[in-house]
């Protein structure tokens, strides 16, 4: 059972980690064999891209050999990119 | 290949298509379960390193997820046997939104199977690559991997196509 809560205690300071040091990124990569038209679908569908969005991402990672396709924490890219992998696209997790 | 009838995805398969279907989904589910070997360039391409630059952590990683991801894929895969007919004779199957969606990723793992084994590259023409293998050897495994290679990929689009149907 809890104790009943007596002084507040003293928060130590929490140092402040700028933002960009603490964002992640999914990486798309391009291959040979997935299909145009179901990377774009697979972009739509998990990241909830409007059809141009996802047309044009696809596109980059064709001319460019690679995209980022979403940004944020550790966890959430490690889920994007697995969840990717389940699509069967090539994704990888690296650091903003 | 498919069309949309609907609310589903319909298409007619001849013999040979159901066979074709059968053989690839069994392999794939095959290479998953008895197969499933790290270093195999197939199994490395359907389960990437997540951190390329960090082998721990991928490692680490792979742990934790490797057998939901693979589970997923045999499922998806076995969904294509599910709505195949079980007898031999030409069938007309018919995919709710949600199989033809596991049909999508299950003919795309198949894709990125026999795209691995059979090297296909950004620059590879698959039409002069199956001319060359018949002048070779018409019966040889090679030109028949390269046709259910280029079939599965109409067979695919043509189910995205049918799945999309943009208003």
């Amino acid at each position: 059972m809890a104790l009943p809560q007596v002084a507040p205690v003293e928060m130590p300071e929490i140092e402040e980690v700028p933002l960009g040091e603490r964002q992640w990124v999914t990486i798309v990569w391009d291959d040979p064999v997935n299909l145009m038209s179901y990377v774009t679908w697979v972009f739509q569908k998990l990241f909830g891209y409007s059809y141009d969005k996802a047309e044009q991402l696809m596109m980059e990672v064709h001319n460019k050999g690679k995209a980022v396709v979403s940004i944020g924490t550790r966890e959430r890219m490690e889920m994007d990119a697995n969840q990717l992998h389940g699509y069967g696209l090539w994704a990888t997790v690296d650091r903003a | 290949m498919f069309r949309r009838s609907g609310q589903v995805c319909v298409a007619t398969f001849a013999v040979d298509e159901v066979r074709v279907l059968r053989k690839v989904a069994g392999e794939v589910i095959g290479l998953l379960t008895d197969g499933f070997e790290h270093g195999d360039p197939v199994v490395d391409r359907l389960f990437p390193d997540i951190y390329p630059e960090m082998p721990a952590d991928s490692a680490d990683f792979r742990l934790y997820t490797e057998g939901e991801l693979k589970t997923g894929k045999i499922d998806q895969a076995g969904a294509i046997l599910a709505a195949l007919p079980d007898g031999d004779g030409p069938s007309e199957v018919r995919l709710d939104a949600e199989t033809a969606e596991a049909w999508l990723r299950a003919i795309n793992d198949a894709r990125l199977a026999m795209g691995t084994r059979l090297d296909i590259r950004a620059d590879t023409d698959l039409g002069a690559e199956l001319d060359d293998a018949a002048v070779h050897d018409p019966a040889s495994s090679r030109v028949f991997q390269l046709s259910v290679y280029a079939y599965l990929g109409y067979l695919q689009e043509s189910l995205l196509n049918a799945l999309i149907t943009r208003r």
